[in-house]
């Protein structure tokens, strides 16, 4: 805000910069994050009020219309404490970007059209309270001088108001485009002429109202769709990366941190456990677990030790990990996937919206047809230009997509405003129409359908001993099975047994000892315990030892969301990177028919491709970098916010709960909007047909004019809040 | 006719005293968050003005 302050007033450019240093000695933090689950007054009141009590907050504030929260606070506080804060409180919270240019530049934008629109909106109605004076029956130099009157306002108000129109107009037309700005700008500045024109020869009919209200209703149009796309953009492209984009570089046993394009073959990189590997390399030294879920799908973690290949993208979860980097930057795999994805995009051929091949059948028309009312008028007045202009400018005025500038955007805002109230954030603009048209739906699992992390199954069964010091041993580490593990204990009250000199063996387990006793949580071989065919974490407790299975807990609505989709008639499909027998269980717990298991990212892709030329159209739903190339292959797509930073960015929509549910219901509710925008054609459409021939005729007054364009902007407005 | 000569003035000032205003709501940052305030009047706490707006951005 500070750019408006100074820019009003140049001349204190230096208080700021005083104000500034006044406060330099106050370390501050803001800190910005995206709250998805927030809907009530309750929610605020809790956030706001619990986070006063947070040490180091100096204050903070709620967003509910863009479900953002920012925080002020001192420098000490990281975006991860107050995520962990919310977290306690039942939020999820994601961390934004703060400070980046886009957000500040779609808030100045957003304020700049509001402004056009208020000053317009201002005009509109000065001009018109001069013009029903003039409607009913004011003439001679009182109505000259209304009429002069209101050329004043409404030349200065075209010129502030218009300015959006006339820019894109311009732009088109040098590229030698046409588009529905072309014709817009025309017909005002037409028709302000016309009207200063009628003015100055004390003429019966000015249309200053006309061309005020035309850019009212035509920026009401304009500020409702970059209403719906500003709400989507800051949210998707802000939430902050999940890559670090910077790696630890190991010479001659000194670390350095450097930057991922740095590196090259053969230099040696250390992973921290939590860490995500930056290259594609060999394991030259450490042992750990890797999980490769959002790489492959598999949802357990594998071994790594000496001499194991890993990618790119994996997440190391126990053990520091050294690695020779055999591939860097454009030749590791996570640049091959996005070449892949670029492929993909190419590939994919440009949407036409409906809003575009309306225009492109409706803009070239207005003119011609205003023409063509010159020349015939021109004609059966025997040359009388004053006529024949009037009557032109008319049937311009009343042909003006007034109602078709605003069919699609005020549809787009109400559905997905609805959208974003149930947690699904619309990033591509038409991405709505894309949705309307699907039939096919395909789900990747892990992740996607399933949480990707697991839970465990048989904790009831287990002795109390067996589940206390379970509690302890998997208290020690950070393996996503023995956080899982605990979190499933402390639900049933355990708490943990007196184990002393704990260690974490990394890509083994946890070892310590209990009254003497050596206990070990961990690999099954390790442990000393016959392996089970599930996903397990294996206890011994002396000679005595237990497997506590988990599986893999489904995405909250995910059965719903199935059985809402076959309701609606969709063919849905699951295909993983996972082995058989688990994709085959989640596909019969969910009732799909269609699966396909061990697919690579190309069979995932290819299977979209295929899918499609078979004349589906195909709606990808998925979250892991395996699914980045279907996700940009397929006609639309949707990644849940958990998802990776290239799979959200590949991706249409996002899904910003936890909630999967939301899906059938974008589903239902894109095919009502579809059907509300091509409604809208046809009532503007219908309007023109019968309003044109009264213009041509010269029976239209402004008074007509006016009437028609306000009521059918208003009748598109209503017919898209009929949205449910 | 005469009392046209108060009354046009008047309605332009009383209209550009309302252009004015909205322009001050406006850079205020009221419109913001129309969602939020609509709820904030249920909250019991006391709630002067929306968060200044921040200096650095």
């Amino acid at each position: 805000m500070s750019t408006v302050r100074a820019s009003a007033c140049p001349a204190c450019s230096a208080a700021p910069a005083a104000e500034s240093l006044a406060r330099a000695d106050l370390p501050k933090a803001r800190v910005l994050l995206s709250v998805p689950e927030v809907h009530c007054a309750a929610c605020i009141s809790t956030i706001e009020r619990d986070l006063a009590r947070m040490p180091g907050i100096n204050s903070s504030r709620l967003n509910l219309t863009l479900k953002r929260l920012s925080v002020d606070a001192e420098s000490d506080i990281q975006p991860a404490d107050v995520i962990a804060r919310l977290d306690a409180l039942g939020y999820e919270a994601h961390e934004l970007d703060a400070g980046t240019l886009s957000m500040t530049e779609t808030e100045r934008q957003g304020r700049e059209l509001l402004m056009r629109l208020g000053v317009a909106g201002f005009a509109m109605m000065n001009i018109m309270l001069l013009s029903v004076a003039v409607w009913s029956g004011a003439d001679g130099p009182t109505r000259d001088m209304f009429h002069l009157i209101s050329a004043v306002i409404a030349i200065p108000t075209v010129g502030f108001a218009g300015q959006p129109f006339f820019r894109n107009a311009w732009k088109a037309l040098r590229a030698g485009r046409m588009d529905m700005d072309a014709p817009i700008s025309f017909a005002i500045l037409l028709t302000l002429g016309l009207s200063v024109f009628e003015t100055l020869q004390s003429g019966a009919h000015a249309y200053f109202d006309s061309v005020v209200m035309l850019i009212f209703f035509l920026l009401a149009g304009r500020y409702l769709d970059f209403r719906a796309r500003a709400v989507a953009r800051s949210a998707a492209q802000e939430l902050a990366a999940l890559e670090v984009p910077r790696a630890i570089r190991v010479v001659d046993g000194a670390e350095q941190t450097v930057g991922v394009e740095e590196l090259a073959m053969g230099d040696l990189v250390l992973v921290r456990p939590g860490g995500r590997l930056p290259v594609d390399g060999v394991v030259t030294a450490g042992q750990s677990e890797l999980d490769r879920a959002l790489l492959t799908g598999e949802t357990l973690p594998i071994f790594a030790g000496e001499g194991t290949v890993v990618s790119a993208g994996e997440v190391n979860l126990t053990g520091p990990l050294t690695v020779r980097v055999t591939a860097a930057g454009k030749d590791s795999s996570l640049h091959r996937m996005a070449d892949l994805v670029a492929n993909a995009e190419s590939a994919r051929t440009k949407y036409t919206t409906l809003a575009e091949r309306a225009a492109r059948a409706y803009a070239p028309t207005i003119p011609l047809l205003s023409l063509g009312a010159f020349v015939v008028w021109m004609y059966l007045t025997g040359g009388d230009v004053r006529v024949a202009i009037n009557v032109a400018v008319t049937t311009l005025i009343i042909t003006c997509p007034c109602a078709l500038g605003l069919a699609v955007p005020a549809v787009v805002t109400a559905a997905s405003g609805k959208l974003f109230r149930k947690g699904l954030l619309i990033k591509d603009g038409t991405a709505l129409e894309r949705l309307a048209e699907v039939d096919t739906v395909v789900f990747d699992k892990t992740g996607t359908l399933t949480m990707g992390t697991p839970a465990p199954t048989n904790l009831d069964a287990a002795p109390d001993d067996a589940r206390r010091v379970a509690l302890a041993l998997a208290d020690a580490s950070g393996h996503p099975l023995a956080a899982s593990l605990a979190k499933g204990l402390r639900d049933l009250g355990v708490r943990p047994a007196p184990v002393s000199d704990l260690v974490e063996v990394p890509g083994y387990g946890v070892e310590g000892q209990w009254h003497g006793v050596r206990v070990r949580l961990g690999r099954p071989a390790w442990v000393g315990a016959d392996a089970v065919d599930t996903t397990a974490a294996y206890l011994s407790l002396g000679d005595k030892t237990r497997a506590f299975s988990f599986t893999d807990q489904l995405r909250p609505g995910a059965e719903e969301v199935v059985q809402a989709l076959h309701r609606q008639g969709k063919q849905v499909w699951l295909i993983s990177g996972d082995v058989p027998g688990a994709v085959q269980a989640l596909a019969q717990r969910l009732n799909i028919d269609h699966w396909q298991a061990e697919a690579l990212p190309q069979d995932k892709a290819a299977k979209v491709a295929a899918l499609q030329t078979e004349g589906a159209k195909v709606l990808m739903v998925g979250d892991g970098l395996n699914d980045t190339v279907a996700l940009s292959a397929a006609h639309v797509s949707i990644s849940p916010a958990s998802a990776l930073d290239a799979a959200r960015a590949a991706s249409d929509m996002v899904l910003l709960g936890r909630e999967i549910a939301p899906i059938a219901d974008a589903l239902r509710l894109s095919a009502q909007a579809s059907r509300r925008i091509r409604e809208n054609f046809w009532q503007s459409g219908i309007y023109n047909a019968i309003f044109v021939p009264v213009a041509l005729i010269g029976m239209a007054t402004p008074l007509f004019a006016a009437a028609i364009m306000s009521v059918s902007s208003i009748a598109v407005t209503l017919n898209a809040l009929r949205l449910k | 006719m005469e009392v046209l000569t108060i009354l046009i003035p008047v309605s332009l000032i009383l209209g550009l005293m309302g252009l004015g205003a909205f322009i001050w709501t406006l850079r205020k940052g009221m419109y913001d968050d129309p969602d939020g305030d609509s709820q904030r009047i249920l909250t019991d706490e006391y709630d002067d003005k929306p968060k200044p707006v921040d200096k650095n951005g």
